[in-house]
């Protein structure tokens, strides 16, 4: 905000893409849904306390899904769980965005083989926007996942475009 | 989700259901709450939501070995802790001598995770019950000690550091160094947590004389760990049973004295997380002065592991309280049934016990002292 209240204090008028303004504003302040399965969830943890600092990003722990932005699945989504992450996600309120973070919620990870009650990946129930691979991944990793979706979401426009795959038929 | 429920002509029941994803609930526990106006008449607990198949996966593993790191993803918050009570489960099965300079390394290793371990229970603890600022503090210090076993393991929380007979690789030349450090800048932490935590009279408002465990019923429900000592029982396997070398250390066990409260209550959990971590630090200054510079850790690793028919079981005393694992082998190179006794899952049979006639809003305080891991209650 330093920008907004020094550089332009005496004229408060800035001319900017409507699109730009929005996604700006979008990115800067992701609230995440604190959904922590497994041992990811203690990483996500470190990650939001003192020492990697979560909030510098503007990226806040919720506790309800409603006040949420983005949902971290941190952790090995079991078969009874996949069913509450589906309504959990729709309970979510648009534009909403989902990191899977770890090895388990990806693919399965090291529970892929013989893990009957595992669900092999996160994105059988709800769209993934960005993958963070790991067993678990450091709390770098989990920002890296962060500033890939705020990219991704600098680059989103108003009018939804068609999806290339409907497009063809 | 809310029922009300009317029996007869007697006061109606409100049926709340907690969780899976609640913040308190220290990860996906669901609880299927029972009140009356605001009290609590029954809660029973539903598991389940992190079951991960860790018994089958000790049956398909082609190796002992590779069932290492699915211990440390049984309890992720203590994982060397869990690696070394399988490694001594199958030392014992194989009869492995271990040489001196690795026993010490794990018992170092085993101590500083304990208090790593600790100290997120009494953060989240606190995080649970409102206050946010001891969450940053003790992380600042657990930070410190996962550096250590970065620089020791190359891994941040699960390890695959203690291996059937030895460990992995050896120490880096500064772990002596950086461990007697941590040790002497940690020490005036516990007392900062003191004042700033435990003798704080909000928190002493939310936990004493809340969630009483009489020292009956905990011995009843076979509760282990901090929960048992809370209750005032001297019962620590470290010295009752002891394995590995922590016989030779001098060290006390810290119990539950009612010293704001009634015995057995949530503050007494809670104070003997903290000062257990005074005690792993007394341990660690002994182990690190008696460890012996030199030697192979590698030298008694069996290239491949080959059992006898037989079975063993062999309990070690993790954060949570007695770990034992009891393993059935036969002559392939697998187990053919491997257990885990897992301390979280018998601790949290309690919380019924202990929950009846409690305010909703100290469940959270009653489920937090009892510090669970759920990936150690499903598997």
């Amino acid at each position: 905000m330093g920008l907004l209240d020094k550089k332009y204090h005496d004229s408060n008028i800035i001319i900017v893409n409507l699109e730009s303004a929005l996604n700006w504003a979008r990115k800067s302040s992701l609230w995440y849904e604190q959904f922590g399965l497994a041992c990811c969830a203690i990483e996500m943890m470190a990650t939001a306390a003192s020492r990697y600092d979560f909030d510098r990003f503007g990226i806040i722990p919720r506790s309800s899904p409603r006040q949420a932005d983005v949902m971290i699945v941190a952790g090995t989504v079991t078969m009874k769980m996949a069913s509450r992450i589906h309504k959990l996600y729709e309970q979510m309120s648009e534009p909403r965005y989902v990191i899977s973070m770890g090895s388990c919620s990806n693919c399965g990870g090291p529970y892929w083989e013989h893990g009957y009650h595992v669900l092999k990946g996160v994105d059988k129930v709800i769209p993934v926007d960005v993958y963070v691979p790991g067993c678990p991944p450091r709390p770098e990793a989990l920002l890296e996942g962060f500033l890939k979706l705020q990219e991704k979401i600098m680059n989103e426009t108003l009018v939804e475009k068609k999806d290339p795959a409907i497009e063809k038929e | 989700m809310i029922e009300v429920v009317r029996k007869g002509n007697s006061r109606p029941e409100m049926v709340i259901n907690m969780g899976p994803q609640h913040p308190s609930t220290h990860g996906v526990l669901r609880l299927e709450v029972t009140l009356d106006g605001e009290l609590v008449t029954h809660v029973r607990p539903h598991i389940g939501y992190l079951h991960r198949c860790f018994e089958k996966y000790a049956e398909k593993m082609d190796d002992y070995s590779k069932v290492t790191p699915y211990t440390d993803r049984m309890d992720y918050v203590s994982a060397i802790n869990q690696e070394h009570g399988y490694a001594i489960a199958m030392e014992k099965l194989l009869s492995i001598e271990v040489p001196d300079r690795v026993e010490h390394i794990r018992v170092i290793m085993a101590e500083l995770q304990r208090i790593a371990s600790h100290l997120l229970a009494v953060g989240t603890f606190g995080l649970d019950l409102g206050a946010f600022t001891p969450f940053l503090y003790v992380f600042t210090e657990r930070e410190k000690i996962l550096d250590i076993f970065e620089k020791t393991s190359g891994a941040r929380l699960l390890y695959n550091y203690i291996c059937v007979g030895g460990l992995m690789r050896d120490v880096d030349e500064d772990f002596k160094k950086d461990t007697a450090e941590f040790v002497r800048t940690f020490r005036p932490k516990i007392t900062e947590l003191q004042d700033l935590l435990s003798y704080n009279s909000i928190f002493i408002k939310r936990t004493a004389n809340v969630g009483i465990l009489p020292e009956k019923v905990a011995l009843n429900f076979a509760s282990s760990g901090p929960v048992l000592r809370g209750s005032g029982v001297k019962w620590d396997l470290r010295k009752n049973d002891p394995y590995s070398i922590y016989d030779r250390f001098d060290f006390d066990i810290p119990v539950g004295k009612g010293e704001v409260g009634t015995l057995g209550d949530c503050w007494d959990r809670y104070i003997v997380r903290v000062h257990e971590m005074e005690e792993s630090c007394k341990i660690i200054e002994q182990a690190l002065e008696s460890m012996p510079d030199e030697g192979d850790v590698q030298q008694n690793v069996p290239k491949k592991i080959r059992t006898k028919p037989g079975e063993i079981y062999s309990r070690t005393e993790s954060p949570r309280g007695e770990l034992g694992y009891y393993i059935i082998s036969d002559q392939s190179s697998k187990p053919f049934r491997l257990k885990a006794r897992t301390p979280s899952f018998v601790n949290l049979s309690v919380l019924p016990a202990i929950s009846r006639g409690s305010l909703m809003s100290d469940l959270v305080a009653i489920i937090g002292s009892i510090d669970i891991v759920l990936g150690e209650v499903d598997r």
